[in-house]
């Protein structure tokens, strides 16, 4: 990973972290390091608590237990570092799209708006309205009003999951030129295998609370969907969590088959940190 | 999308007259009638007499003194009764400890009709303005109040919560969020409750009152005046169309963003109105 430099993008260890909401248990002990400027996928099942995480990453929400420390110092309220994008783009309607992605800056921000906004390529709808956008362009916006601040933590909650496939892809596409040049830390939480192949290093199929299963991705960019390796990886990750959906009728799994292109540990034993 | 009319300039054309067919056979049905005796003047005078009585009252002057007096009573009772309303909707929509001390107050408040306080009224304020303009305010509080609050309350949690994520300062999250995010509410408000200070005023006009228009029909009745009588009726209803349009031309202004009130492009424009 020669694109990320230190500086630039946040390095998080999260340690025993764990949420609770009332008697329920989302999150339970946590252990994960995510270095500068690499890009995780977290995949698994609706309601296992990938947004919880995200949202105890953006400072959002309070642990119950652990820390969450970034660039060494325990996060304490809103994290600073850290823009998180939602599904639903949150957008304010009654502002335009330039006006929407400089929100709260201060000072001579409009350049800069204007410049990430060609970034994203909507630079000549800067002065529209959010309603005139559509589904894809508004989470451009919602990009570029991300990016506006330089963040060096970028937390992604499923950004493109009500996009229509070719729209997604061509948010794939943005979203890694993006980041292999401005090399900020990057969490994207998906339920599409495939996009996590093919945007990050590593994939965390998270369940039950906890990191099930960490697999690193070394496939060199970009990633093609037909590639065998790509194919190979999918098929191993789809598995690992369709497999655990269904406990009673899954044979136990069995540790760590090798493989030519992907690395697979268990993340239960704390282990989880990659040695890139 | 049912399309009645063929496109372009005679369906426009077409679309603009046919809604006065009726209206206008239905006038010179009744024009007819009073000139041929079939209706008693004492009962409903001719178009024709009223619109005469009309342009009397507006060359003798009468006319624009009554008018401004109502419309004075009406703003003043409307501009507090809103202020209010708009004041303690935005401070229990924000603060859940104001609500808590104000709203179920509110509420119990609110199943009073202003006109059941009129004798109360009277007897606290006589029959000077006060007691309209007080009367007017509290009609027009309720639903700029309920309608306020409930704007605020309706606001997407998930944009409260990006301002946070962005550095919002509290007051910034108001101003930029809140607000604008309540203002269709807040309108829809406003617009009812012009609709409601014309009607508590013509009720108190008629009831207690030296001027304005409610007494100049009051007075026309003791003379048998029909005509006039059914001109100061007139008068109201284009008052209060006239406030109505009043209250588009806001949300029109103060809504650029709403798909609601866009200008919206020519293929769009034929489609029918939903109000
Ligand atoms: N504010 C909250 N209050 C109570 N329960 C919550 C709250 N937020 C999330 N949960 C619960 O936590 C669990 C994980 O939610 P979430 O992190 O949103 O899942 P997902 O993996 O689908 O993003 C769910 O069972 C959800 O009901
Ligand atoms: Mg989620």
């Amino acid at each position: 990973m020669t694109h990320a430099t230190p500086e630039t993008g946040s390095h998080l260890h999260l340690d025993r972290l764990t949420k609770a909401y009332g008697a329920q248990t989302v999150l339970s002990g946590i252990e994960l390091t995510i270095p500068s400027g690499h890009f995780t996928a977290i995949v698994g099942r609706s309601g296992c608590g990938k947004s919880t995480l995200l949202r105890l990453l953006s400072g959002l929400e309070t642990s119950n237990g652990g820390d969450i420390r970034v660039g060494g110092t325990p996060l304490r309220g809103v994290n600073q570092q850290a823009r998180i994008m939602f599904q639903d783009g949150r957008l304010l309607p009654w502002k335009t799209v330039l006006d929407n992605v400089g929100l709260g800056l201060r000072g001579d921000w409009r350049p800069r708006g204007l410049e990430v906004l060609r970034h994203v390529g909507l630079q000549e709808r800067a002065h529209d309205w959010i309603a005139r956008l559509s589904g894809g362009q508004r989470q451009r916006v919602a990009l570029a009003k991300a990016l506006i601040t330089r963040p060096r933590l970028m937390l992604l909650d499923e950004p493109l999951g009500a996009l229509d496939a070719l729209t997604r892809i061509e948010m794939q596409s943005l979203i890694e030129s993006l980041w292999l040049e401005q090399g900020f830390t990057t969490i994207l939480v998906t339920h599409d295998v495939e996009e996590a192949v093919t945007l990050a290093d590593r994939i965390l199929v998270l369940e039950e609370g906890r990191i099930a299963r960490d697999f690193a991705n070394d496939l060199p960019r970009p990633r093609r969907r037909g590639d065998p390796g790509f194919a190979h990886l999918t098929a191993r990750v789809l598995e690992s969590i369709l497999l655990r959906n269904r406990p009673s009728e899954a044979p136990p799994q069995a540790s760590g088959v090798p493989d030519g292109h992907a690395r697979e540990a268990s993340a239960d034993s704390g282990m989880a940190a990659l040695s890139h | 999308m049912v399309r009645g009319f063929s496109s372009g300039r005679r369906g426009r054309l077409k679309r603009t007259l046919v809604p006065w067919l009726v209206p206008a056979l239905l006038l010179a049905f009744w024009q007819v009638s009073s000139m041929l005796g079939w209706i008693p003047t004492r009962i409903l005078p001719a178009p024709t007499a009223i619109a005469l009585a009309g342009l009397q009252l507006a060359r003798s002057g009468e006319l624009w003194t009554h008018l401004s007096v109502s419309a004075a009573r009406a703003g003043g009772g409307f501009l507090i009764g809103a202020s209010l309303g708009l004041f303690f909707g935005v401070l229990n929509g924000l603060l859940r400890r104001a609500e808590l001390l104000l709203d179920s107050s509110f509420q119990m408040l609110r199943n009073i009709p202003p006109l059941a306080m009129i004798p109360l009224v009277i007897l606290w304020f006589g029959i000077g303005e006060e007691a309209r303009v007080f009367l007017v305010s509290l009609g027009v509080f309720f639903p700029v109040y309920l309608n306020t609050f409930n704007g605020i309350r309706s606001i997407d949690p998930g944009l409260l919560e990006m301002g946070r994520v962005y550095g919002l300062s509290n007051w910034k999250i108001i101003t930029d969020i809140v607000l604008p995010g309540a203002m269709p509410s807040i309108l829809v408000g406003v617009r009812f409750s012009l609709g409601i200070a014309w009607i508590i005023l013509i009720v108190g006009e008629q009831i207690a009152a030296n001027s304005g228009i409610g007494y100049l029909a009051m007075n026309a009745r003791e003379f048998m005046q029909t005509d006039i009588i059914v001109f100061s009726i007139l008068l109201y209803a284009l008052l209060g169309k006239f406030s109505d349009a009043l209250a588009r031309k806001l949300e029109f202004r103060l809504l650029p963003w709403h798909p609601n009130f866009q200008r919206l492009s020519k293929e769009f424009r034929a489609r029918p109105a939903l109000s």
